[in-house]
């Protein structure tokens, strides 16, 4: 370790201000503070300092995505074996998943990290650690046959226009990653809605040759079917080779659907480890799910037809409800600050998700739309929120002018 | 009549090296300051020259704003130096002292037989004054402003703070005295915040006095959550804050007729080899309390108060006018921890539970931390929510008083309670902040750009 902490320093001078690469800065500043927590220490206020940083903070949240990156690995290879008729087993089909999602998130890093570095750089600030839960989150969020220069094109899009044109990590308006979502749907809807995007068949690198699917095949998310059986009087929800879904299916997630949503036993391993380490705000969390079930249950009251019927359970497992209540709708920057506020978000992003699924069959999923929608209006539930404070101040100034 | 307030929000931090309940000699030393560095916004003025013989109780220092504040020596002596820094500010006023104390006197009289105008006088002559505060703006209090009351700190929940039943020990007279005189000042109530359980005898007595009962963790010490809870500063308003400590002062002057500013203050932190109480003057020169009882081999910083609060001061520098408690820290510079920042650290303290810190102290509450300045992080823009509110037991909304603050925003400002709060009122957030901003600063310069724009003296 000393021989490193040694190349660092030797390094430094090269790097700093007026040293041959000083156009680096910020880049060995980068490295150098990943590997060693720098030593600055405080110039004013507080002598001491809290052990926590935004670069913990951050991968804690990376950290608890992994359980839904790995099962949305096992998943895509699991969900391309059973439409193409073959029986594999347990490390095969988790590999040919990995060979098919790796790539994904490779180049959304990549993508988004080049352009974080560019910006910091030139700025002359330091690398800030948001990307690293966006560049995550945008491969999981994405049909798994989505192109590759598709990613790199939401990626970059996102990154510039969703939240450096704002500012940089902690001034974004709306979710980076939602933000990669959304610029996809919009611009390329075919490849982000329909039958034939979420399972992937073609091979990657050589393996799992493109195969003929069994007759039984249908590629429709459960919510795509939901959608698609408004007007009929029966809705059968399926897997992809037609079998009917159990509440158990739809928990464990070897559905067809985004990367990493399908699962919501994982997404609740990874989730309820952000609300243990109090990374994630379980108020968001709560009533996200809470708004979701007052929703369906107004739903359920007023059912015309099998959709509006759904219980909320159902609803909770399926789609993006549970990824974008732990990981999406939690995200501090975008999310209301005051904590009253807080359940008002909340409570709306979660009813107004299940309103848009049910009501508009033209959106099947309507976690990113309620999500993205209420990031814009938290700015307004926080100046309500923060308006009582005001109010009860002016009171009491007035009351104390007229004793 | 006594009001219960309990508070859940807030920190405790458990830092190695609390001052042990004995009291020792600190080593000798002839050089005593007077800083007006230690006052907030003073424009002060020297009135004696290099060679001057002094008093104890002789004035070194007026404000030019007020010429009736006096900073007065503690010690009688020779005034040695005065020592300007850069553009000529005045740092210190240096006393070499005598080896018997000489006092200046001042008449002896009951406060209460006393109007408030003779209070104020004999305060301010004696130099007595500057250890009242004001709220707004956490200054030195204005002379001629109508305080609508006072609170009197009775306790302290700052990291390795003082013991106020130890220091306040066999002073009740004293303090009484004291409080008596604040009585005078103000046509409102004097109120007297004590903790809910034990609290220094000599407090718990006082007569003319209304208490404040807090229970909870720090900042519940601090007077401003008291003053949130009781009796909340709105525009135009004025409440004078003064520390239980200092009141002893008061006494003395009133009842001995002289300055004796003699006190005990707790020399605290990791790097202190023997923490405990030492009986000095302010002003007195930090070295002869800090050399030979330190860890020497390793980086130090010294602190006037407390590590959430106090002001750093080099080794060379004087103790603060208004501390009992100095801190001595590992400054931590030379430190490079491999990744740190993804490590378990069992052993540093965090208030976030990406640490082990929150459940080992459910297991083991009496653990200590060691903790040294480094920032342990860059600063970044306000990225997590709801962190400072969850250390801030006021009736504001801290996160959004502090982004006004930042974009020194006025109006809202005002509108969020900029008037009731200190910036020692924002030190935890400062401790919680992921981000690492300077929320101290932040908030002080916030006040002094509305003590300007407002045109108060």
């Amino acid at each position: 370790m000393k021989s490193l902490r040694n190349l660092l320093d030797k390094l430094k001078p090269t790097f700093s201000e007026g040293g041959r690469l000083s156009m680096l800065r910020s880049v060995f500043d980068g490295f150098e503070t990943f590997l060693y927590v720098p030593n600055t220490t405080s110039k004013s206020g507080t002598h001491i300092h809290d052990s926590v940083d935004s670069k913990r903070v951050m991968f804690w949240v990376v950290l608890a995505l992994v359980p839904a990156l790995l099962m949305g690995m096992y998943n895509t290879g699991y969900q391309h074996y059973l439409v193409t008729g073959q029986s594999v087993g347990f490390f095969q089909t988790f590999f040919w998943g990995m060979l098919a999602v790796l790539p994904c998130v490779i180049v959304s890093y990549v993508v988004g990290l080049t352009i974080e570095f560019a910006v910091a750089q030139v700025k002359g600030e330091e690398i800030h650690e948001g990307f690293l839960v966006s560049g995550m989150l945008i491969p999981l969020i994405m049909p798994v046959n989505t192109p590759l220069w598709m990613v790199a094109l939401a990626t970059a899009f996102s990154v510039v226009f969703v939240k450096e044109i704002f500012g940089g990590t902690g001034y974004n308006v709306l979710n980076v990653a939602l933000g990669a979502r959304i610029f996809l749907f919009f611009s390329y809807p075919s490849k982000m809605s329909g039958d034939s995007v979420w399972i992937a068949l073609r091979d990657y690198f050589g393996f799992g040759k493109a195969q003929a699917t069994v007759d039984s095949f249908t590629g429709a998310t459960p919510l795509g079917q939901a959608a698609a059986s408004v007007g009929s009087d029966s809705m059968t929800l399926t897997n992809a080779v037609g079998d009917p879904l159990s509440l158990w299916d739809m928990f464990l997630g070897l559905i067809p659907g985004s990367m990493g949503e399908t699962s919501t036993l994982a997404i609740l391993l990874g989730g309820l480890f952000l609300l243990f380490t109090g990374v994630a705000s379980w108020k968001i969390v709560v009533s996200v799910f809470g708004g979701g079930a007052i929703m369906a249950l107004i739903l359920n009251a007023f059912a015309v037809n099998p959709y509006m019927a759904m219980p909320f359970w159902e609803h909770w497992c399926l789609g993006g409800f549970a990824f974008g209540a732990f990981f999406m709708a939690t995200d501090p920057v975008t999310a209301a600050r005051t904590e009253t506020g807080k359940w008002i978000y909340g409570l709306l992003v979660g009813m107004l998700a299940i309103l848009y699924r049910v009501v508009n069959p033209a959106y099947p999923e309507g976690m990113m739309l309620a999500i993205l929608l209420m990031n814009i209006f938290a700015k307004l539930i926080d100046y309500c929120v923060v308006q009582q404070n005001i109010k009860k101040r002016m009171k009491r100034a007035q009351v104390a002018i007229k004793k | 009549m006594t009001k219960q307030i309990n508070i859940k929000k807030g920190l405790n931090i458990n830092l190695q090296g609390l001052a042990a309940k004995e009291t020792a000699t600190a080593s000798y030393t002839p050089l005593y300051a007077v800083s007006p560095i230690d006052f907030h916004g003073l424009l002060p003025k020297v009135v004696v020259k290099e060679g001057d013989p002094v008093k104890a109780g002789t004035p070194l220092v007026i404000d030019k704003k007020f010429p009736e504040i006096n900073f007065v020596s503690p010690v009688s002596g020779v005034v040695k130096s005065i020592v300007r820094g850069e553009k000529r500010k005045l740092l210190h006023v240096i006393v070499e002292a005598d080896t018997k104390t000489d006092y200046l006197t001042f008449p002896k009289r009951n406060p209460l037989e006393m109007t408030g105008t003779e209070v104020k006088e004999a305060l301010t002559t004696a130099g007595l004054w500057p250890f009242i505060k004001r709220r707004p703006y956490d200054l030195m209090a204005n002379p001629d402003a109508r305080p609508k009351s006072i609170f009197v700190q009775g306790f302290d929940t700052a990291p390795l703070a003082p013991d106020y039943a130890y220091v306040l020990k066999g002073h009740g007279s004293e303090v009484q005295t004291g409080l008596d005189a604040l009585t005078r000042l103000t046509e409102g109530p004097v109120y007297v915040c004590l903790p809910a359980g034990q609290a220094a005898p000599e407090l718990e007595k006082a007569q003319h006095v209304e208490f404040v009962r807090l229970k909870g963790p720090h900042p519940a010490g601090n007077v401003g959550v008291a003053i949130n809870h009781v009796d909340p500063v709105n525009k135009g308003e004025v409440v004078w804050t003064v520390n239980a400590l200092d009141l002893v002062f008061f006494g003395r002057l009133f009842s001995q007729g002289i300055v004796d500013l003699t006190r005990l203050v707790a020399l605290t932190g990791p790097a202190v080899c023997q923490p405990a109480y030492y009986l000095c003057k302010p002003g007195m020169a930090l070295s002869a309390l800090v050399e030979g009882n330190v860890h020497k081999e390793i980086p130090l910083r010294c602190i006037n108060g407390n590590p959430l609060s106090g002001e750093r001061v080099e080794k060379d520098g004087f103790l603060g006018f208004y501390n009992s408690q100095v801190t001595v820290l590992h400054e931590g510079s030379d430190v490079h921890e491999f990744i740190g920042w993804v490590m378990p650290r069992l052993n540093m303290f965090s208030a976030s539970r990406t640490y082990f810190s929150f459940l080992l102290d459910k297991l083991m509450p009496k653990r200590q931390y060691d903790a040294d300045t480094r920032v342990l992080g860059g600063e970044r823009a306000l990225i997590m929510s709801g962190e400072y509110d969850k250390v801030f037991p006021m009736d504001i909304l801290p996160e959004r008083l502090v982004r006004a603050c930042i974009v020194k925003d006025l109006e809202d400002m005002e509108a969020l309670g900029i008037y009731e709060v200190a910036p020692e009122d924002f030190a935890l957030c400062e401790y919680v902040c992921t981000s690492k901003i300077e929320v101290q600063k932040v908030v002080r310069e916030a006040l002094d750009l509305l003590k300007a724009e407002n045109g108060e003296d």
